[in-house]
Parts: structure tokens; sequence; C-alpha cells
């Protein structure tokens, strides 16, 4: 039984190929996803041993406020910490330096450069090393010079000599360029990072804002001490205000950063990996389905001869064994060239050299452990219609292609209902758990998937209609309703693809709607001044500049925007980490964002009174009256009254305070100025009145409510792109299934086609025929994609309504665009199968047997 | 044109010049017509006969425009076969010349109707309804025609595939073997069909076969053996050609 199995297998070894790609592509991205990860780990590694070669031990500060806890300043090791380490037993040296995100250098064409969002540091220069190496120039070594590396340089397009300006903590301030400097191993920087290095006391003042502190220290042992016993006496020493680490460890830490930061990359690639699974499994499925009523007859006789329904069964799971472990194998391989490429890519960006790719243990154990139980699960249906033929097969001319589709259709529903109920219940809760929503989702679509098959004959032949105005169109078109569980499986794999993307649109289309009404309905600012880009350096306002603005004539009204992250606890329930925004008139602010009270009021708060959007009061169960314990970046907890509940309906959210709130707030600068304008004052003179004010900010701008939602709709649509590159390989594995079948379609055809041909059907007719059957089954699945994807992002929609999603669109453009691209993807898919069919022997075809 | 005379139509339907096929190269050369020369006039019902490898069945694919020849000529009506391209067979096939296979070849997705009217559809022409309906109760399945393939017995879908050769009025009608598949009634009630059309439509009708019963329907047998044409019968009985049949094989043997 097991040669039989394995000879059938190769003479069959064209049709499963196709079938096996699906698989291959899936286990890529999968294995491709971990050997990308541990590739860059490795050339993490291999910097930070370079960079770190030369420290023995490091101190930096634990954090102690809000803010330092999260980000948004840096805990800072005093200098005399530093002294006090000095007189230790074992210590060799201290130095101390600074290094912090945020020195942004104005480049020769008078931007601001900015990053692809790694930092742009600001440091003390400790002066040249085994890692850190001048390549032109010196080291600063006055207050007003300033060197950079080389990523800076050829960003900035700035030469040793030129004067240049430096954003810092301080306003623009000019200094000397004295030198470029370059890493070991001819890196231009640390794996993209900017940095510009100035002498110690100006990094002190420009970085941290206080001359007396660092942001770590590096100590060196002395003859004799390991790193281990000295980072054992500094910690006794200082105490657990700070953290002491070893080379090794620091290495390590540094290592964990940066492996954290490509978990995002990573997902994106095991989502592609669970779509290109997940719609393979319908082509595998598919494919044995046609395999087996192909060798109905065959099957038939070895049951005959005394073969059992378990060997069948057994012969066609050892057919997918060995195909899924094939496949696994392939996608492995491909896998490693996929990651080891990303990994080149990513370090040519980045300047870190890779040492080749690195092939962790999980990537191959992964790729067999997901390709193999797919393959064997897809293979399971057909394995037991396989064992179902009835040995009188053998004896009878053709296998009844007419099942009834009863069976099939009742699950359908069942499992369209049940997945919709799970949706419906995942949207109906409040904080919607993604598990039943992404369950619900899958389970509706395969519920639709079965409802296909009896869908194929109306919908597939409503659909032949448009394309059925010659012969061969229409003899397409009875090819494409002939078996409509074959249609209808091929169909669904589109059909995942498309609703995905449609689903995506529909919600992206609502977001990007509800938003331009907003801006429409209730906004009432008509400028907004403030950073243009959410870089990495929190750019702020100078809190002066609202007070010069309501100046300007034609300005009727002018408010600032303090905001930060807060602490927020509530009874007994743990703090909650929320934006907290604070405004010098709030009854203002009220007017220009139309916030409704829901209860008590929104006028001019006391201290430590707040009010709050009906959201969040919901959600923390409060109401007018009760206090909350807030915790600010700086200073004792605040316990604040909530005077006031605001309608969550606009864009507007949070919790609003008074301007006592601000005396905590780690940074003391505006986040944005609102502006109105008097009636009938030139939008674009105050604009250009305001944009002079702040010309010594060259990262602040001046924006219109449109040019705000404009940026906030690209921001969606790019999550819309990436989803659609998604389906872009969804539709790669459908265009193989779509291949397949009309592959194995052709094949069971041959005699008819032979027979056409003889009878006068010419080559280019017979082609058409072909490519009228594809589009049929390309549109049809993208029709049900279209249909279900616009019902799954309805549904959605509809569920964000609390959450100020009101606007309901359908994006009509785009959806034409997919079904358009289904009609090309069907053509594109005719093209190999019906060179075949043209190329098919008219004689073999007919000859009899 | 009237359609109820049986006109004796003079001239040739199709004719063989001096035609070679080859198989293989070299050592492996295998000859299946050694210059074979025939002349099939318009009109006549003619078999062509001869035991298994004779080259029977490659004459008729020569002839029909299905396989090219090694050397030699073949015509249909007035056309040059050899040296035709694709597009060019393709047509002629489909407005000058039928088939009807051993195993009936119908599309299981059209109705009988369909399926005799695919000829002329495939070539965008509208079907002659009186030739149509003629043709149709010639074969006897008017009560058939919204049937499918797999809804018909053996004889009547080889019946709709004579019906779907007819229709177009070609020049000749190929026949491979058509009872081959049949029981010996349906085989009968076919070859009673055929000879009719060609006594009532005047049609020109090639068939192959290796069975003297289906034969003796024919005008005229042609024997084939080793790739040659061996004799020729003229108005033959089962007897006449049985015993043909005999001569060969022991001239063969001998």
């Amino acid at each position: 039984m097991f040669r039989a199995t394995l000879k059938g297998l190769l003479s069959r070894k064209l049709r499963l190929t196709l079938a096996g790609l699906a698989v291959v592509l899936g286990v890529m991205f999968v294995s491709g996803s971990y050997v990308l990860t541990d590739t860059l780990k490795g050339s993490f590694d291999s910097m930070f041993t370079d960079a770190f070669s030369e420290l023995d031990v490091s101190v930096s500060a634990e954090p102690k406020t809000v803010g330092e806890e999260h980000g948004q300043s840096t805990p800072v090791v005093p200098a005399s910490t530093m002294e006090q380490i000095r007189t230790l037993p074992g210590v060799a040296d201290v130095t101390g330096q600074v290094r912090l995100d945020g020195a942004r250098i104005i480049g020769s064409n008078g931007k601001v450069v900015t990053t692809m969002g790694s930092p742009r540091f600001g440091a003390s220069w400790a002066g040249e090393d085994s890692f850190v190496h001048l390549r032109e120039g010196r080291g600063p070594s006055a207050d007003s010079e300033i060197a950079i590396n080389a990523a800076v340089a050829k960003a900035a397009d700035v030469r040793v000599g030129d004067t240049v300006e430096v954003l810092t903590l301080q306003p623009k301030r000019s200094f000397t360029l004295v030198g470029i400097y370059g890493y070991a191993g001819g890196r231009d920087s640390m794996s993209s990072a900017h940095e510009i290095a100035f002498t110690l006391a100006s990094a002190q003042e420009l970085m941290l804002g206080q001359r007396d502190g660092f942001t770590s220290l590096s100590v060196d042992a002395a003859d004799g001490v390991s790193h281990a016993q000295l980072r054992d006496t500094v910690k006794a020493a200082v105490g657990g205000d700070y953290t002491v680490r070893t080379r090794e460890e620091l290495k390590e830490h540094a290592e964990d950063q940066y492996s954290a930061g490509l978990g995002f990359f990573n997902n994106i690639l095991l989502g592609f990996a669970a779509v290109a699974l997940f719609v393979g499994t319908f082509l595998i499925i598919n494919t044995f389905s046609i395999i087996v009523a192909q060798r109905t007859r065959e099957l038939a006789l070895l049951r005959a001869v005394g073969a059992s329904q378990r060997q069948i069964i057994t012969s066609v799971l050892v057919e997918a064994t060995v195909i899924g472990t094939l496949a696994s194998a392939l996608g492995l391989a491909a896998g490693i060239g996929v990651g080891s490429f990303l990994g080149w890519i990513f370090g040519n960006i980045t300047d870190m050299t890779t040492d080749g790719a690195r092939i962790p243990a999980a990537a191959v154990i992964s790729s067999f452990a997901v390709g193999i139980p797919i393959t064997l699960l897809a293979a399971v249906l057909p394995a037991l219609r396989a064992a179902r033929i009835p040995p009188v097969a053998a004896m009878q001319q053709a296998a009844t292609n007419d099942r009834p589709m009863t069976r099939l259709t009742v699950s359908g529903l069942i499992v369209t209902a049940l997945g919709s109920a799970l949706l419906g219940l995942g949207l109906a809760g409040d904080n919607a758990p993604m598990l039943l929503i992404g369950g619900g989702t899958l389970l509706s679509l395969t519920g639709v998937a079965l409802l296909a098959p009896s869908l194929a004959r109306p919908i597939a032949g409503a659909i032949g209609r448009l394309l059925a105005w010659s012969t061969p169109g229409s003899l397409g078109r009875l090819n494409a309703r002939r078996n409509p569980r074959r249609t209808a499986i091929t169909a669904a794999a589109l059909m995942i693809g498309v609703a995905l993307v449609t689903g995506m649109s529909v919600i992206v289309s609502s977001v990007n709607a509800t938003l331009y009404e907003i801006a429409k309905n209730d906004i009432k600012v008509d400028l907004f001044v403030g950073a243009d880009t959410a870089g990495v350096a929190d750019v702020r306002l100078d809190p002066t500049v609202v007070d010069r603005t309501r100046n300007i004539s034609g300005v009727a009204s002018a408010l600032g925007e303090y905001s930060e992250l807060a602490e927020v606890a509530v009874g007994g329930r743990g703090p909650a980490m929320e934006h907290v925004s604070a405004y010098a008139d709030l009854p203002m602010m009220a007017s220009m964002w139309s916030l409704k009270p829901v209860a008590g009021t929104l006028g001019p708060l006391g201290p430590d009174q707040v009010v709050v959007d009906s959201g969040r009061a919901e959600q923390f169960q409060l109401s007018v009256g009760d206090t909350v314990s807030m915790r600010l970046a700086k200073g004792q907890p605040h316990t604040v009254t909530i005077t006031g509940i605001y309608d969550r309906s606009g864009v507007m959210g949070g919790w609003l305070g008074g301007m006592d709130l601000v005396d905590d707030f780690q940074n003391q600068q505006l986040q944005w100025a609102f502006i109105q304008l008097d009636e009938g004052a030139s939008e674009s003179t105050v604009r250009a009145e305001i944009e002079a004010l702040v010309a010594d900010s060259p990262e602040i701008s001046v924006s219109s409510t449109e040019n705000l939602i404009d940026r906030a709709s690209a921001e969606m649509d790019q999550v819309l792109t990436m989803v659609q590159v998604l389906l872009g390989l969804a539709i790669l594995i459908a265009l193989l299934g779509i291949i397949n079948t009309l592959a194995l379609s052709i094949i069971e055809r041959t005699r008819e086609l032979g027979m056409l041909r003889a009878i006068g059907l010419r080559r280019s007719q017979l082609m058409r025929m072909i490519a009228v059957e594809s589009v049929i089954i390309s549109a049809f699945g993208a029709l049900l994609g279209v249909v279900v994807g616009s019902a799954l992002g309805l549904a959605i929609v509809k569920a964000l309504e609390s959450d100020g999603i009101t606007v309901t669109s359908l994006p009509w453009g785009d959806l034409g665009t997919y079904l358009a691209l289904a009609g090309l993807v069907g053509v594109v898919a005719a093209i190999i199968p019906a060179i075949r069919a043209a190329r098919i022997n008219v004689l073999a075809a007919i000859a009899t047997e | 044109m009237t359609l109820t005379q049986a006109p004796p139509q003079l001239g040739t339907a199709a004719r063989a010049v001096d035609v070679w096929k080859v198989y293989g190269r070299d050592e492996a050369k295998v000859a299946a017509l050694r210059g074979v020369s025939v002349e099939l006039r318009r009109g006549e019902f003619t078999a062509i006969m001869g035991p298994s490898g004779s080259g029977k069945s490659t004459l008729m694919h020569c002839l029909a425009g299905l396989d090219a020849v090694t050397s030699g000529d073949v015509y249909i009506g007035d056309t040059k076969v050899t040296g035709l391209r694709d597009r060019a067979l393709t047509q002629l096939r489909r407005d000058h010349v039928g088939f009807v296979f051993q195993q009936f070849n119908l599309l299981p997705t059209l109705s009988a109707r369909e399926n005799i009217l695919l000829p002329l559809s495939i070539a965008g022409s509208k079907p002659d309804q009186a030739w149509f309906d003629r043709v149709v109760d010639t074969v006897g399945l008017r009560d058939r025609l919204g049937h499918r393939p797999s809804q018909l017995s053996g004889g009547q879908q080889q019946r709709v595939a004579c019906a779907r050769a007819l229709v177009a009025r070609p020049e000749v009608v190929f026949a491979d073997e058509p009872t081959g598949n049949l029981d010996s009634r349906s085989g009968a009630e076919v070859l009673g069909f055929l000879r009719s059309s060609v006594r009532d439509i005047g049609q020109t009708i090639i068939m192959v076969t290796h069975d003297p019963n289906a034969a003796r329907h024919a005008d005229r047998v042609i024997f084939l053996a080793d790739g040659e044409i061996r004799l020729e019968l003229r108005d033959p009985t089962a007897d006449s050609v049985l015993d043909t049949m005999k001569r060969l094989d022991a001239a063969a043997r001998a």
C-alpha cells in the first residue's frame, strides 16, 4: 500500500506542486521571521560587543517619577554619586556621560534633519577609543563646538568648519562643526542612530538642563578586580536607587531593547504566514479533492481487490505527510533566504554589519510543526471522501458528480451563524476581546466558504452571463458551473483575502468620513500651532506664543494646551496611564471643540478640579463629585474632584484640568495652541504672522483643521496599505489555486478539448473559453469577498459607534478596484492553463483508449 | 437546394496522393502509410478496413486534417490540406469536415440540441431550421433534444454525435469506429442512419471499422494492410467482406 501511494505521488507531482506552494509560502514567512530576528540579534551582539569593549561597569539611576517611569524624562545620576563611587575600593576611575535622545540638527537645506524613528542623540564627547574613531577634524573642546557622527553629516550635508544650528531642550543654537566620527567596523552610525557630541558641560546643559548630573557613569575596575566584584561593591555603596550592570549585563540589556523593537516587524511576517496558511488550506483541500475524484476508479479498484477504508485514508494522509514535509523543507529554505535577505537590507539601512544569516532551531522546528499538520488537516476531508468510494465504482463508466449539497449548505449556515454570533458577542463588549472578534471572523469566513458551493451555480452563472456573448464564453460559463464545489473552494481562497481588505477599507473609510464630519461640525478651531511631526523628541511650544498671537489682528481667541501622561487611580483599582491635559480657560476649550456636558458643568475649574469624557467616566464608574488620585510627573499625587462629564462623541477625550496641574508636569511648555479667527479675517495672513512668531522653532508649524485631518487620514491610509500588501499575498495564493483548478480540470477534460478542436474550435477560442471560466471563478470569489468583507466592516464600525465612529461609509471606488483586480487575476491565472490546453494534441486527446 | 432528391454528385470529396506517414527516426523508423493514393467520391459511403496496425486510423486522420503527412498530398474538396497552418486547418475542419468518434465525445454540459448545434455556434453561423429539423428527424431525436448526454443511452448519444457531424453540411464526414462502443442493435441503428444520410442527403462518409457487419453498409470497402491499400470491394455483403479479410490474412501469413 505504501509503495502504491508513493508511486502515485510521483506520477502526480506536478499537480501537487501548486498545492504545496501555498504551504511553502506560509512556512517561508514563519521561518523567515525567526531567521531575521536571530540574524539581527547577531549583528546587535557584534555591535554592542564593540561598543562596550572599554567599559567595565555602568551605573544609571532608577526612575523615580511618573515622567521617568514612562520615558518622558530621564533619571539623572548626580555628580555627588560619581564622587562617592570614586572613593570605593577596586575603582580605578569613574567618568560620567550624557547621552539622550532629542538633539536635532538643522541641515544645509534649512530643515530639521529627521530619522526613520531612530533616536537623535545628544552626547558628551568622551574622546576616541577602540570603538569611536574620528574621520575628520577633532573632538569638541569649547562649548560652542560639536562633532557629529558620519550618519548625521551625510543626512545634514554639512562639513567640518561649517556653522550649524542645533535644537535641544534649549531653542536653536549655533555651533562650529569641528569633527566627524564613525565607529569600528566602518559603521557610520550605531544602528542608524544620529549622534551629536558636545563638550560635557554643553551636553549637561542642553540635554539634561542641569550642570551636575549624568545619564550614566562608566566605572573602571582596578587591576585584579573582576567586573562582578566591582558591580557588587558599587551596588552596595549606592543602594537601590541605581542600576549597576557589568559590561556583559549591559550588552544583554541593550540587545533586548533593540530586539524588542523588531517585534513589530516579526508580527507582520507572522501575519503574512497566517493568511498564507489559511488561504493555502483551501488550496490543499481542493487539490486533494480533485485528485481523489480523478482517481475514483483507481481507488475503487484498490477497494475491490481488498484494501480497507482505513488503508485508503492512510494512503491519502501519507501522501499529505510527504507533501507537507517537502513543502515545509522548501519553505524553511525559502525562509532562510528571505530572512537573511531582509537582514542584509536592514543591516545596510542601519549601518550594521551582519555576520551572515543565523538559523535558530526554532525556525526549523516551527517550519515543520506548522507545515505538516496544516497539510494533514487539509487532507482529512478528501481522505474520508476517498474512503467512501464504493468498490463498484471501479466498474462504472464515471462517478456521479452531482452529490446533493444539502448537508454542506446546512453546516455552512450553522457555522456562519456561529461565527456571526461570536463576532456579535465580541463587538458588543466594551473592551472587545480580540480572540472573540478574530475567531468570529474566521468562523464566519469558513461558514461562507461552506455556503459557497450552493451559491456557485446561480451566482457564477449570473456573472458568466456578462461574459457569455460568444460560444467560447458560454462554454466557459458552463464549465465554471459544472462542479460547484470545485469552483466554490477555489473562489473561497480569493474571497478571504478580498474580505479582509474590504473589511479594513470599510473601517478606514468610515473613520476618515467621521473625522471629516467632526472637523466640519464640531471643531471650531481655525488654526493649530504645534509640532509638525510626532518625532522621537518631544517638541513643545513656548507658552508666551499664545499671548503674542492674541495681539495679531484677525485672531479672535487663542488657547494653549498642556498635556502629559499621568497615573490615575480610582478607589481600590490599580493605576492606569492616562492623558491629562490642562487649559487656562475650560469654557473656551469646550466651545472650541463643541464639548457638551452630560453631567455637571464645563465651567471654569478651581484647583484640583477636572472634567472627563463619558467613555472614561463609564469605564472608571465615576460620576460628578467623585474624586480620583492623579499622580503627575512630579510632586505628590493630586486628589482631584470631577466637576463635569462631557459627551464622548467627538475626537476629544481624556482628563481636562486647570493650570494648577501644570506645576507638576515634567514639561511646562505647550503641546498645542488653538487659534480662532475673527469673522472675515484672512486665514493666510494670520497664518503667515503666526509662522513668523515661531520662526525660531523650525519643528513647529501652523496647520488648519483640514491639514490635521488630512494628516490623520493619511496615517489611516498607511494602515490600509499594509493590509493591501497582505491582500497581495492572499491574491497570489488564490491565483495559484485558480491555476491549479484550471490545470486539473484541463487534464480531466482532455478528450473534450480534443473533440472541440477537432470539430473546429480555434486555439484562440479555446483559450478564451478557459479565460472566461477563470474570470468567473475569480469574480465569484471577489464578489463574495466584497459582500462578506463589507458586512464584517460595517459590523465593526457599528460596534465602534460608542467610540465615536458615527459615520458609516462604503468606499465604492476601492470595492470596485478590488473586483476589477479580481477579474485581472482571473485572466492572469488562465494564461498558463490556456496555453497548455491550446497545446493539447488533438489526435492524442480523441484517440480511443 | 432541395434536399429530397438523391443527387448523384460527381467529383471527389477527399483525395490522398502518394501519402507516406513515417513515425520515429533512423533505425526506429516505422512507416504507418506507404504511398497510399485514394480518391473518395462525393455522395459515397466508404469503409476503410484492415487489421490493427494496418494504418487505417492513420489514413483517416491524415485525410481529415488531424494529422500531418510525411510526404504526399491530401485534398478535401478542392482544398489542399497538406501545408495548411493550424488556423486554416481548424477552419477547414469546422466548415468542411464532420466527425463521429467511437467514444461519442459529447460535451456533458450541453443539451443534445446544443451539442448538435455546437459546430455552427463555434463558427458563429445561424442554423438552417429546416435542415436542422430534417437531420434531427432522420436520427430520431426530436423528443430528446433537451436532454443532457448523461440522460441518453449510448446509441442515442452516438446519434447526437452523428447529427452534430451532419448539421454543418460538411464536404465529408469521418467516422472512427462509430459502432465500437455500442451493442449490436444500437450499432445497426447508427449504421442505418449513416447509410440513409448518404442515400437521402447525398452525404459523403468515410468510416474506419474492423467490423465486417458495419462495413457491409458501405458502397465501397478499402482494405489496408501494412500501410498499403491491398484491395477494394464495391457493394459489399458481410460475407464478401469476411471472405476478403480471410484471404488477406492468409496472404499475410504466407
